[in-house]
C-alpha cells in the first residue's frame, strides 16, 4: 500500500502549501469576521489549477490524482475549512456534470467552472429534511420542454455566490437530479448568516418558485438524483472533507505546540506541564491516524477500488471526530486566549463541529461503518460460537 | 466474455460484499436487503473496473443491478 508521497506529490505540496500560505491563510480569520470570501479568490483558485482538482483535463481541470487532491485539501483545511467548503460543494457539483451531464451541457459548463468563471453549489438538504435525504420534498413537474421546480433548500454552502445548483427534487415521486443557473426566474437566495462555523463559506436558503429548467437540466436519469449522482457526488465530499480535517487537526497541533512551547505559567512554559503533554500527545496520535486512514483512502480511489467508497465513510468520521477533539484541546490549552479573537483557534473549534455535520452526519457514518462491519467480518462471524446459554 | 463466466465473477463479488451468501442468481439482492446504497455504488465501480466498461445514464437504472442474471445480461448486451 501507498506509505509516502512520489517526488511530483512532494513538488505539488511545496507548490500548495506556499500558495495557500500567501493567499489565504493571512485572510482566514477576517473572512471569518465577515462571513463572505472575496469572489477574486475563486477566480485566483481556478487559475492556479485548484478549483476542479479531480476534473479531467480535456475540460480544463487539473486532473489530480486522489494523493494529490487530498494534499490541496489538508493544506487548505489547515488554512480554512469555509474555502474548503466551497471547493468541495463546487467539485461535488462539477463531478456530477462530468459523471451524469450531457455532452452539450459538460462542454458548456466544465470549463467555465475550471476557470472559476461558473462556481458551483449542492443543494440537497432542506429546512425539515436532512439525513433522510432520499424523502426531500421539493418537487419537478415534468412541463413541455423541460421541469418546473418548487420548493426550499437550506443550509447550502456557497449558495450566496454560486452560479449554477445542482438541485435534488422529487420528479413523479422519484429523486432526481437538476442544474440551476441561479438567473433562473423563480429562483431566489437568502444569506444566513451567525453560523457557528464554516462563517465564510457564504451558506444560504433558497426558495425556488416555479423554476423552469430544459429538459437537458436533468442530469442523471428520473430516480437517480440520490442513488448515483447525490452519492457519488457526496462520496467526493465526504473525502474532502477528510483530509481538510486532517489539515484542521494539524493546524489545532501546530498552534498548540508553538503555545506550549512560549507559554509560561508557574515559571515554566506549559510544555513542561504533564496534563498538557498529556493533551498534545493525544492530538498528534489522533493526526497520525487520521491521516493514515486517509492515505489508504486515497490509495484505495486511485486503485478504483470498491471499498474506497466506505473506507471514506470511516475516514470522514474519525478525522472530523478527531479534528473537533484536537481543537476542543486546542482551545483548552490556549486558555482564554484560545476563546479570543487573537488567536485562530476558536474558529478552528467552531468549524470542527460543523464537519461532524456535513456531507452526512457521523451518527449516519457510524450507521453504514457498523453495518459495513458485519459484512466485512461475515467470515469470522460464521466461525465463531454461539454459547449455549445465548 | 461469455455469461457463465461473467456471472461467476458478479457472484463472487457480491458474495465478498454480502453478510449472508445464500442466494440465487435470479434473486432480486436489494428485495433481499443484501445491497444498500453505498453496496450499489461500490458494485457499479466493481463492473466499470473488472469489465473495463463505463455505464450510460440510461444503464445506472437499479433495475440493470437487481440480481446476478440481470447484471450479466446488461454487461452481455454492452459486449455485443
Amino acid at each position: 500500500m501507498f506509505v509516502d508521497y512520489t517526488p511530483e506529490q512532494k513538488d505539488r505540496q511545496s507548490v500548495i502549501r506556499d500558495y495557500i500560505d500567501r493567499n489565504i491563510n493571512p485572510h482566514a480569520d477576517e473572512w471569518d469576521a465577515k462571513e463572505e470570501i472575496p469572489r477574486t479568490v475563486f477566480s485566483a483558485l481556478g487559475s492556479e489549477g485548484f478549483l476542479t482538482p479531480g476534473l479531467a483535463p480535456q475540460f480544463g481541470g487539473s486532473g489530480m490524482d486522489s494523493v494529490t487532491l487530498g494534499i490541496l485539501m489538508e493544506e487548505m483545511g489547515k488554512a480554512s475549512v469555509s474555502v474548503v467548503s466551497d471547493l468541495t460543494v463546487h467539485g461535488m457539483c462539477v463531478e456530477a456534470i462530468q459523471r451524469f451531464a450531457s455532452d452539450p451541457l459538460r462542454d458548456h459548463y466544465l470549463p467555465r467552472m475550471a476557470k472559476g468563471e461558473t462556481l458551483g453549489a449542492f443543494a440537497l438538504t432542506e429546512p425539515d429534511i436532512g439525513s433522510d435525504a432520499r424523502n426531500v420534498k421539493t418537487q419537478a413537474t415534468p412541463v413541455e420542454g423541460g421541469y418546473v421546480l418548487n420548493g426550499r433548500k437550506k443550509w447550502i454552502s456557497f449558495a450566496r455566490m454560486a452560479d449554477l445548483i445542482l438541485i435534488v427534487a422529487q420528479d413523479e415521486g422519484q429523486p432526481s437530479a437538476f442544474l440551476v443557473p441561479r438567473d433562473t426566474p423563480g429562483l431566489s437566495i437568502k444569506p444566513i448568516r451567525g453560523m457557528l462555523g464554516f462563517r465564510s463559506a457564504m451558506i444560504g436558503e433558497l426558495q425556488l418558485d416555479g423554476v423552469k429548467v430544459p429538459t437537458d437540466h436533468q442530469i442523471g436519469t428520473r430516480g437517480a438524483g440520490f442513488s448515483h449522482v447525490a452519492a457519488n457526488s457526496l462520496d467526493f465530499g465526504r473525502y474532502c472533507v477528510a483530509w481538510a480535517c486532517v489539515g484542521l487537526t494539524q493546524a489545532c497541533v501546530d498552534s498548540s505546540l508553538h503555545y506550549a512551547q512560549h507559554r509560561h505559567q508557574f515559571d515554566r512554559p506549559l510544555r513542561d506541564h504533564q496534563l498538557i503533554l498529556e493533551m498534545l500527545a493525544n492530538m498528534i496520535t489522533h493526526l497520525k491516524a487520521a491521516r493514515a486512514l486517509a492515505w489508504r483512502c486515497a490509495y484505495l480511489r486511485d486503485q478504483r477500488d470498491p471499498a474506497s467508497i466506505t473506507e471514506t465513510t470511516t475516514a470522514k468520521y474519525f478525522s472530523s471526530m478527531v479534528a473537533s477533539k484536537a481543537a476542543s484541546d486546542a482551545v483548552q490549552i490556549h486558555g482564554a486566549n484560545g476563546c479570543g479573537p487573537d488567536y485562530p483557534v476558536q474558529r478552528y473549534f467552531r468549524d470542527a463541529r460543523i464537519a461532524e455535520i456535513i456531507e452526512g452526519s457521523n451518527q449516519m457514518q457510524q450507521i453504514m461503518i457498523a453495518k459495513n462491519g458485519y459484512i466485512e467480518n461475515r467470515k469470522a462471524l460464521k466461525r465463531m460460537r454461539t454459547p449455549a446459554s445465548q | 466474455m461469455n455469461p457463465t463466466s461473467i456471472a461467476s465473477k458478479v457472484r463472487s463479488f457480491l458474495t465478498s460484499f454480502v453478510q449472508d451468501d445464500d442466494f440465487e442468481d435470479s434473486d432480486n439482492i436489494f428485495e433481499l436487503g443484501l445491497v444498500n446504497s453505498l453496496m450499489a455504488m461500490q458494485l457499479v465501480l466493481f463492473l466499470e473496473k473488472e469489465f473495463q466498461c463505463k455505464f450510460s445514464n440510461e444503464e445506472l437504472n437499479l433495475r440493470n443491478f437487481r440480481s446476478v442474471d440481470a447484471i450479466v445480461t446488461l454487461l452481455s448486451s454492452k459486449a455485443a
